[in-house]
């Protein structure tokens, strides 16, 4: 059947496409860690080794080599999962990222979610009025989302939430009780607690979750809010929509049986992108919140010149959003016939 | 013969806007095809959606606005939702927009018949493939399948047609249904409304600016001039029109193997906005 070798000779370019991505991602990593001040042989043997040493390591390190055959070692390592050991903490780098990555991966999975349950009805609902008093609240609440700085919403909302009402748990991914007392499976605490079967722990964390998520929350829903008005506004004015409402549909079936339908493809695109923001870490709310997350821990190391560990970084960032563009173009398949 | 429709003193203006777009028009139809014809902004195509009060913010009012036992005047938009689709509907002009991208067409024609009959999914879906065949459509369950970009646009204006005339409606409003279609297939599409409209003893409001094809497909005739009704005459006397707007749409009419001289150009005199046919 045509259709079948079409669809293999798609998956095929696509996965192509992947790789060029991949290959230009690893050089620009490589490239940032030798083109950065920060001198690695220096960092490895101190301020007071003698030359022979600082030679020895020199060559060791491969760093004697011409610059293309250093990239193919570097291409080596990656492929066999050796990103280097971290100065700072003398462990592998992978090993220090695996640690911090589901911390962040918890707390922006729930912010998405948030952010999504809450950003795509109210653009719906401002588009349906639009002009009207609910459309003005929507975009004054959006509109307030983006401009507040979130380490000042952070703070302000522990002083209320925390420290006043007692509503939520404060800082870290736990009550300082229940550290340790669960062991470290995933490393996502939600689920590590479950597995364990202590609900306790289970509840401080989630308890310590939802205030920082919903901070992040709310500023991705104001962003959401907005395309999904402007998405859902441009539906609108489409002819279909007349057409279902000439048949007798009444306006909410219209706009949820036929015009959302239509918006599903570009809210994939936005939501994703969004997510794929969190996930590079949310260094504000993390350092607020002292949520041992990716995004303090890319942002330390860059300031400490950890080279080993911000390449791995970067690269991780990269793979992600190749990830979700990837998820994303599979659901456009599922959701638009025309892509097919 | 009692009529269908009657309309009086026919006025709507658009949101924000300063004068009338529809400026006091009245008619009646009866069981039979009535066209509606006027250059572009006359103001033709807000009288079809007025009258199935789809004009987002537009103010409609009318002396009377009776539509067979029900009077539209006094209808709050719950109750119009039973008679648009139902008793009413409206064939719109361009099936490359008017059809939603993303369902099949041939659900798209059986929801009209569940949004107005209690009835099962899988007997609307026969109801909906009986039609398509009504529609001269050859092989209905393999269209009833696809989306609207896998069809012609002959054939989605025959789905149109289907989706409009699936629930047994007493009035179907024509929103110039063939100018988006190749001229091949615009006759073919044409003939099939036009053997459904006479076969059920449907009223038809065919809106377009062509006048051969109003000529051609109608018994009469409304002439439209800025938000006014400047002539009614039944389409046989179109031909014998009186309103020099009338005869001026005619005679800037190419004719096939006419004398090729330039056309005669539209004149349009301020004392026609005011008065009443």
């Amino acid at each position: 059947m045509p259709f079948h070798s079409l669809r293999i000779g798609r998956a095929a370019g696509q996965a192509g496409s992947i790789a060029v991505t991949l290959l230009g991602l690893l050089m620009l990593t490589f490239f940032i860690g030798r083109m950065m001040p920060a001198d690695p042989v220096r960092a490895m043997v101190g301020e007071d080794a003698t030359r022979e040493t600082y030679e020895q390591v020199y060559r060791a390190l491969g760093l004697d080599r011409p610059l293309w055959e250093q990239f193919f070692y570097y291409l080596g390592d990656v492929a066999t999962g050796n990103f280097g050991t971290s100065i700072r903490t003398g462990q592998p780098v992978i090993k220090d990222i695996l640690h911090v990555m589901p911390a962040t991966i918890e707390l922006a999975t729930f912010a998405i979610l948030i952010g999504a349950l809450l950003g795509i009805p109210m653009g719906v609902l401002a588009a349906v009025n639009k002009e009207r008093w609910p459309d003005h609240v929507i975009r004054v609440l959006s509109l307030m989302g983006h401009s507040m700085p979130i380490f000042w919403t952070g703070m302000i909302a522990l002083i209320v939430f925390y420290a006043h009402l007692g509503l939520v748990g404060g800082s870290g991914r736990m009550d300082q009780f229940y550290i340790g007392l669960v062991d470290e499976r995933t490393g996502f605490l939600l689920i590590d607690s479950l597995m364990a079967g202590e609900m306790d722990v289970f509840w401080s964390a989630l308890n310590h979750l939802i205030l920082p998520a919903s901070l992040l929350g709310y500023s991705s829903a104001a962003y959401i809010t907005r395309m999904t008005r402007s998405f859902m506004l441009d539906q609108l004015g489409q002819e279909y929509v007349t057409t279902a409402r000439v048949k007798g549909l009444s306006r909410a079936q219209t706009i949820w049986l036929h015009a959302f339908g239509n918006i599903r493809v570009q809210l994939v695109t936005i939501v994703a992108l969004a997510y794929g923001s969190l996930l590079e870490g949310a260094v504000l709310i993390e350092t607020v919140f002292a949520w041992p997350g990716f995004g303090q821990y890319l942002t330390s190391n860059l300031i400490i010149g950890d080279m080993n560990a911000v390449m791995t970084c970067v690269l991780i960032v990269g793979v992600i959003f190749i990830g979700l563009n990837l998820f994303s173009d599979l659901l456009y398949r599922f959701f638009d016939p025309r892509t097919r | 013969m009692s009529p269908i429709l009657e309309v009086e003193n026919l006025k709507v203006r658009y949101a924000g806007a300063t004068s009338d777009a529809v400026r006091g028009i009245s008619f009646t139809l009866g069981r039979e095809r009535l066209g509606i014809v006027g250059e572009s902004g006359s103001g033709k195509s807000t009288v079809g959606r007025a009258l199935l009060k789809l004009l987002p913010g537009a103010t409609i009012s009318a002396d009377r606005l009776r539509f067979e036992d029900i009077d539209l005047n006094g209808l709050s938009e719950r109750q119009m939702l039973s008679v648009r689709g139902r008793r009413m509907s409206m064939i719109l002009q361009d099936p490359k927009f008017s059809l939603n991208p993303i369902r099949r067409v041939g659900d798209q024609v059986a929801e009209t018949y569940l949004r107005h009959f209690d009835v099962s999914r899988s007997a609307a879906r026969e109801r909906a493939l009986a039609m398509l065949a009504a529609v001269k459509i050859r092989d209905p369950e393999r269209v009833y399948g696809q989306y609207p970009h896998e069809i012609s646009g002959g054939m989605g204006q025959r789905v149109m047609i289907a989706m409009m005339l699936l629930a047994d409606p007493d009035l179907v409003i024509a929103d110039e249904p063939t100018s988006a279609l190749d001229v091949t297939v615009r006759l073919q599409v044409l003939d099939i409304l036009d053997g459904l409209v006479r076969e059920r003893g449907i009223g038809l409001i065919m809106i377009s600016h062509d006048l051969n094809l109003v000529r051609n497909f109608c018994d009469r005739v409304l002439i439209m001039y800025a938000g006014r009704v400047v002539e009614t005459l039944s389409a046989a006397d179109l031909d014998h029109a009186e309103h020099p707007y009338t005869r001026g749409l005619l005679a800037a009419q190419p004719r096939i193997g006419g004398p090729r001289r330039p056309l005669a150009v539209l004149d349009r005199k301020p004392d026609w906005l005011e008065e009443k046919a």
